[in-house]
C-alpha cells in the first residue's frame, strides 16, 4: 500500500503576519497586506509601480543580528518560517539522516547579488564580502533550514518561478514515498521587493499599476484587474509519513494526498490559453490521490490577478472539472497577500491545509465586479466547510510554462 | 601617526562583535581567532576587510594566515 503522508507543522511569514496563525487570522478577516513602498529608491528610480506586499514583520527583527548578517532576506524569511513549522511539529527528535528539506525560491538572493555588484563597481573586488556566494545562491534558503535543524537526508531546491514551492512540496512526496526518509520540511521563500525586479516585472506589464489604491490592486477575477502585486515572505510545512507521525503522537493537520508537475512548452511567460498543461497537473495530482474530479470541494487558485492568467486557469479548471466546477468553492488568496513568487505555493498550501483543518474557506477580497468570462464560485467571505472528509487542491504556475498542483485531504485515521 | 594599541584592540573587538556576536571583552590579545574565538575563514576575511576600512590600512591576503591571535592582528595594524 502507498505510504500515507501527513502535515504535522506549519510556519509562515507574510505580508499579513509574522507567523502562520496571525497570517491566517488576517486572511480570514479580509485584510490586505499590500501597501505603498516608502523606500527612497522608489522615487529615485521613478518606478512605475510604487507598492507591494512587504513582510508584516521584518525577518531581521526575529533573527539574531549575526544570523541576519549572513543570510540574504530570502533565507532569513525561510529560516523564520522553517523554525516556526519545526517548532509547531513539536521539534521532534529524529534521525538526521532521515530528515530532508525541500525548500524553493523563484529568484534567489537578488538583494545580495545586486548589492554586491554595486559594491564591486563602487569600491572594488576587495570589498565584495566572502559570504556573497552562499548568500545569493538559490539553494541558500533550503541550506539555512537544513543547517538549523540538522537535516542530513538531502537538502534540495526546486526552482520553477512562481510554481517553485508547490513543486517543492510535490517533490517531498516522492522523497517520503521512496522510503529513504521519514520527515521533510518543505516550502519556499522570496524576497524580491527590490527596484530592479520591480522595474523588470513592470517592464513586461505583469504588475498592477493601481498606485493610488494599493490595497485594491490585487483583484483576481475582477473585470478591472490589471496585473499582479509583488509580495515577499515564506511558508514552510512539516510533512512526514503517517507511520512516523503516529509513532511520535504528532498532531495532524491534514493529509497530503497528491502532488504533480507538468510543463507547457508553449511560451516562456504566457500561459497556454487552452490550459492543457495545468489541467494535466491537476489530473495527475488527483490520480495520485486516488480521487475523481467530483471529489474536490475547494481550490486555492493560482489567480494572480493578471488579465490573461486568471482566464487561462479558469479554462484549465473547466477542462478538469467540467460541470462539477460550479460545485467547487474557489479562493484567490493573492488578493490579500500579493504574489510571493517562489514562496506563494507554500503559503497557499498552508491556507488549503488550514481550510480543511479548521473547516473554513478563506475569502477573496477586492472582487467587486466578477469577470463574466470566469463564472467561478468565488469565496468572498469566510465560508464554513461541513463536517466530513474533503479534498482540496492548490495550483501554482510559473514563467517557463511550469505547472504544479498539490492535493490535500481532511485527515481521517 | 601610529595607531594606539588599545584603540586598535577596542576597534577590532567591535568589528569581531559585529560579525560574530562574540562579546567585545572576550576579544583579547592572547586569543586565537580560530581556536579560542571559533571564527571561520569567511568571517575572518570579512573582519580583515572591515579592519582595513576602519583603520585605513592594507592587510594583504598572504599576511592573513599569519594573524593567528588577536594580538598578531593588532600589532600588524599598529605597525602598518
Amino acid at each position: 500500500m502507498t505510504q500515507r503522508i501527513v502535515v504535522t507543522g506549519i510556519g509562515a511569514t507574510t505580508p499579513l503576519g509574522g507567523d502562520a496563525k496571525s497570517t491566517w487570522a488576517a486572511l480570514l478577516a479580509g485584510e490586505s497586506g499590500i501597501s505603498t513602498l516608502e523606500q527612497e529608491w522608489v522615487a529615485k528610480y521613478e518606478l512605475p509601480v510604487t507598492f507591494a506586499g512587504q513582510a508584516k514583520v521584518p525577518a531581521a527583527e526575529v533573527l539574531t543580528p549575526q544570523e541576519a548578517k549572513r543570510l540574504d532576506p530570502s533565507s532569513q524569511f525561510a529560516l523564520v518560517a522553517g523554525r516556526e513549522a519545526w517548532a509547531d511539529a513539536g521539534s521532534p527528535a529524529v534521525e538526521p539522516e532521515r530528515l530532508a528539506v525541500e525548500f524553493a525560491t523563484g529568484i534567489g538572493g537578488v538583494w545580495t547579488l545586486l548589492d554586491a555588484y554595486d559594491t564591486l563597481k563602487e569600491r572594488g573586488p576587495r570589498r565584495v564580502m566572502p559570504m556573497t556566494v552562499p548568500m545569493l545562491m538559490p539553494n541558500g534558503p533550503a541550506a539555512a533550514i537544513g543547517m538549523d535543524i540538522a537535516a542530513r537526508g538531502g537538502v534540495r531546491t526546486a526552482v520553477s518561478a512562481c510554481a517553485s514551492s508547490t513543486e517543492a512540496i510535490a517533490n517531498a512526496i516522492t522523497r517520503l514515498r521512496s522510503g529513504e526518509i521519514d520527515i521533510v520540511v518543505a516550502g519556499g521563500a522570496e524576497a524580491a521587493i527590490h527596484p530592479m525586479p520591480i522595474a523588470a516585472f513592470a517592464s513586461m506589464h505583469a504588475l498592477s499599476r493601481r498606485n493610488d489604491e494599493p490595497q485594491a490592486a490585487s483583484r483576481p477575477y475582477d473585470t478591472s484587474r490589471d496585473g499582479f502585486v509583488m509580495g515577499e515572505g515564506a511558508g514552510a510545512v512539516v510533512l512526514e509519513t503517517l507511520e512516523h507521525a503516529q509513532a511520535r503522537g504528532a498532531r495532524i493537520y491534514a493529509e497530503l494526498v497528491g502532488g504533480a508537475v507538468t510543463s507547457d512548452a508553449y511560451h516562456i511567460t504566457a500561459p497556454d490559453p487552452e490550459g492543457s498543461g495545468a489541467a494535466r497537473a491537476m489530473i495527475a495530482a488527483l490520480k495520485q490521490a486516488g480521487a475523481r474530479p467530483e471529489d474536490v470541494v475547494h481550490v486555492n487558485a493560482h489567480a494572480t490577478s493578471t488579465p490573461v492568467g486568471d482566464i487561462a486557469e479558469y479554462t484549465a479548471l473547466k477542462r478538469v472539472f467540467g460541470d462539477h466546477l460550479s460545485n467547487i468553492a474557489v479562493s484567490a488568496t493573492k488578493s490579500s497577500t500579493g504574489h510571493l513568487l517562489g514562496g506563494t505555493g507554500a503559503i497557499e498550501a498552508i491556507f488549503t491545509i488550514l481550510a480543511l483543518h479548521e473547516r473554513v474557506l478563506p475569502p477573496t477580497i477586492n472582487l467587486v465586479e466578477q469577470d463574466p468570462e470566469i463564472p467561478l464560485d468565488v469565496v468572498t467571505s469566510p465560508r464554513p466547510l461541513p463536517d466530513g472528509k474533503h479534498l482540496a487542491i492548490s495550483n501554482s504556475f510559473g514563467f517557463g510554462g511550469h505547472n504544479a498542483v498539490v492535493a490535500f485531504s481532511t485527515y481521517v485515521a | 601617526m601610529a595607531l594606539d594599541q588599545n584603540e586598535v584592540l577596542a576597534g577590532l573587538a567591535e568589528i569581531v562583535n559585529e560579525e560574530t556576536g562574540i562579546a567585545t571583552e572576550k576579544v583579547q590579545l592572547d586569543k586565537s581567532f580560530t581556536d579560542d574565538l571559533d571564527i571561520d575563514s569567511i568571517s575572518m576575511m570579512t573582519i580583515v576587510v572591515n579592519a582595513e576600512d576602519k583603520f585605513g590600512v592594507k592587510i594583504p591576503d598572504e599576511e592573513v594566515k599569519n594573524l593567528i591571535t588577536v594580538g598578531d592582528a593588532v600589532n600588524f595594524i599598529v605597525n602598518a
